[in-house]
């Protein structure tokens, strides 16, 4: 379809592998930032494509992923609540917390519904006065316009039903502690294509130069990714370490300002928990003390639920690109998406949970690897 | 025992459809670590997930139907029985349907539920002849509603070439139902010398799709969520015994010219969990690999937005009048051809082939050249978030 198929083109896909081949001389590491780029990585079977010596690391930008196990039982003890409607992002709902998901509330009685825009938690609450309505506000700078949006109008529209249980994360402060890790790996990054539309990229600009880093924003689409890439390993094999814009179709260095105006009336920055990662000083948002009245963490008293990560799990050093997905013992066995051990299996967009689905687990076990060309049939 | 759609307010379309014809999977329990201490197996109660056709709806079927019931011909997990009775052979199927909303573009409940019972005895090769109809009615249903459901069940099952000759009608209390739950049974002869089953894919064999995939389910799905796409998506939903027909004739005239066995291998409709998971099915039982490729699969730009919109993959997207029929080689060059000169399989494709590598793994060549497997789901398709 237009728009889509001249970015999947593999014709195309092949020229820029070549081009990638040509200039690179030597082995680099690069992250792609966020999880929908992993996920298309995965799934169109780029790494598979690209040249020995060009190894593409998964990086913390998957936001249910992040969004730490004490923030999920919260949301769990409030969406138990008998007169709660707990609204939140589909893929949310499969997230274990200490005891089941949402799923399993939701089987047990509790009032669990998905929405696909914050907004629709107006309607909501306007069907249900006697009800309150608590939406799970996850996500990165991608999703803060909107969630934003929804904290904004229920105080304008004086929706007192409405809340929002806070857990968003922000992007630039992850890349410079990845930076900062003397264990670090990442040479150049694919940058977060729908966070820059939000944001523009200009607040990369002094990270790139600090660290002397290629940060490429990068878009979804496999032509994107592999653009992104030989970006990237041009200035990388030139020593240059600067933003440049592959997303140019889509945003430009400023953002979208009308955006940006409206997050920061509602949230404000703060320091943030990242599950696999711990806490990062300044790295996500929280609502400003005039959206008291909305904010769920205030409203409902959740006794704080100890919880323990599992020991064996390495979804903390994944999420920095020390390790793969394969590194891992369990990956696969003991961990799958139906018993996750820790963030980056718990959604879709996690490194693991992407490889997982896309059978990068039978690889290991069944070990046939079909040669794609010389397989006839219908192509 | 049969088909359940996950209930009526489920996230996600998924409309009804199949049978047992499940994998049965053997997950493993962690009790070993510390984090995420529930694993989703050990539910107290059924969650919608084991209405999704996905790993949840196996397990629910291996661990608690197939225990309570096994035997020879259920073990088969087809989507119809096939009986033996006094040297007669007949294919028997049941299917409950319980889609919100009951009424949707290019379709409602009652077509439904006659064109997906039609179906599951089709995929045998069958000829189907009667149906039974059990309606649960909700206190309340406007009876103009129940009027035009029923109404369009005479109509599809007139033009599918059956008969409704029994049926039971039960009224729960408000509350206790969703509009309208149907249920309908099916019998129909075969009477060709057919041995379609999901165990007989061989390598070699060529994988054939009857036309654009994913348009019930995403119909459904805006309906159901009042997603505004542009441009109408309309459900497929269709009986397709006559479009069989023509492909078994197409078939019989290799099979006489060679002389070996019948060249149609396996047949299913891929309803519920949609191409991927289908395909899952056969390869797993018929214990082959199978090769797909990603730019022979149609998709309509339509469905394709929609699923790009919302994080979700048309190949796990549910079809109600679309079939997979795995070919010897040297039949399938004619039965696609008489596919794609039949309106219900004008957009037919060969899509990809059994191979010997990889046994009960489905692997795929993407657009862009690489390669990707396509695993069976765990539960229901969930939108992502961005």
């Amino acid at each position: 379809m237009k728009y889509l198929d001249e970015y999947r083109d593999g014709r195309v896909a092949r020229k820029i592998v070549d081009e990638i081949q040509r200039v690179q001389t030597k082995p680099w590491v690069i992250m792609e930032v966020c999880g929908g780029q992993t996920h298309s990585i995965v799934k169109n079977g780029i790494d598979y494509l690209l040249p020995e010596g060009v190894e593409l690391v998964h990086g913390p930008g998957c936001p249910v992923c992040v969004t730490p196990l004490e923030m999920i039982d919260k949301a769990h003890a409030i969406a138990r609540m008998p007169d709660v409607i707990f609204c939140s992002f589909g893929d949310m709902l499969r997230v274990p917390g200490s005891e089941g998901d949402l799923f399993t509330i939701k089987s047990e009685g509790g009032d669990v519904r998905v929405v696909y825009s914050p907004i629709d938690c107006i309607k909501i609450a306007q069907a249900n006065p006697d009800k309150k309505v608590v939406f799970f506000a996850i996500g990165f700078e991608t999703t803060a316009p909107a969630n934003a949006m929804l904290a904004w109008r229920a105080k304008q529209e004086g929706l007192k039903n409405v809340s929002l249980l806070v857990s968003h994360v922000l992007v630039p402060p992850a890349l410079a502690a990845i930076l900062q890790s003397p264990e670090n790996r990442v040479q150049g990054f694919l940058g977060p294509g729908h966070v820059c539309a939000v944001m523009g990229y200009e607040e990369y600009e002094p990270i790139s130069a600090k660290y002397h880093v290629p940060i490429v924003v990068s878009g979804f689409e496999p032509l994107d990714i592999l653009q992104g890439t030989l970006m990237t390993i041009r200035q990388l094999e030139t020593e240059r370490g600067e933003v440049e814009n592959q997303y140019s179709r889509i945003l430009d260095r400023e953002g979208n300002k009308t955006a940006q105006k409206l997050v920061f009336q509602v949230f404000q920055v703060g320091d943030r928990n990242w599950r696999g990662i711990g806490t990062i000083p300044h790295s996500g948002y929280h609502l400003r003390s005039e959206f008291a009245d909305h904010d769920a963490e205030k409203l409902f008293d959740v006794a704080q639920i100890a919880t323990r990560e599992s020991a064996i799990c390495i979804s903390g050093e994944i999420l920095r690109g020390i390790k793969k997905p394969k590194d891992c013992p369990v990956f696969g066995t003991l961990c799958t998406p139906q018993n996750p051990l820790g963030a980056t299996m718990v959604s879709a967009e996690g490194a693991c949970a992407a490889y997982y689905a896309y059978g990068r687990h039978l690889n290991q076990s069944k070990g046939v690897d079909v040669p794609i060309h010389s397989v006839g049939g219908a192509a | 025992m049969t088909r359940n759609d996950s209930a009526a307010n489920a996230p996600v379309a998924a409309p009804s459809s199949s049978s047992f014809s499940q994998n049965p999977t053997t997950e493993i329990p962690n009790p070993l670590f510390g984090s995420c201490p529930l694993p989703i197996f050990q539910h107290k109660n059924i969650v919608l997930g084991h209405g999704s056709g996905g790993k949840l709806t196996s397990e629910l079927i291996d661990k608690v139907f197939l225990r309570a019931f096994a035997n020879p011909i259920l073990d088969k997990l087809d989507d119809q029985a096939v009986l033996q009775i006094n040297g007669d052979r007949l294919a028997f199927t049941t299917d409950s349907f319980v889609v919100t909303p009951i009424f949707f573009p290019g379709g409602d409940i009652g077509t439904l539920a006659i064109n997906g019972t039609v179906n599951d005895l089709a995929m045998s090769g069958a000829r189907p002849l009667y149906l039974a109809a059990a309606f649960i009615l909700e206190e309340g249903l406007p009876a103009e509603e129940l009027r035009r459901v029923v109404e369009s069940m005479g109509t599809a099952a007139r033009k599918a070439g059956v008969q409704l000759v029994t049926g039971d009608t039960k009224v729960v209390n408000r509350g206790k139902g969703d509009k309208l739950f149907i249920t309908t049974t099916g019998i129909g002869a075969i009477e060709r010398d057919v041995n379609i089953s999901a165990n007989r894919a061989r390598p070699g064999d060529k994988i054939l799709l009857s036309g654009y995939i994913g348009d019930h389910g995403m119909a459904i799905m805006s309906k159901r969520e009042n997603l505004e796409f542009e441009g109408a998506i309309e459900s497929d939903c269709a009986a397709l015994n006559g479009l069989v027909d023509c492909m078994l004739d197409a078939c019989g005239a290799v099979a006489l010219r060679q002389n070996g066995g019948h060249p149609l291998h396996c047949m299913r409709d891929p309803t519920r969990g949609g191409v991927a998971t289908t395909l899952n099915e056969i390869a797993s039982q018929s214990k082959v690999g199978m090769f797909l490729h990603e730019d022979q699969i149609p998709v309509r730009e339509s469905v394709q937005g929609a699923c790009e919109i919302l994080g979700l993959d048309p190949l796990y997207v549910a079809n109600e009048g679309k079939l997979v029929a795995i070919v010897a080689a040297e039949a399938a060059h004619a039965v696609l051809q008489t596919m794609q000169n039949h309106p219900l399989g004008r957009d037919a494709k060969m899509i990809g082939e059994v191979v010997s590598e990889h046994p009960g793994m489905v692997r795929m060549q993407t657009r862009v050249g690489g390669t990707r497997i396509l695993d069976v789901m765990f539960g229901e398709q969930l939108p992502r978030i961005c």
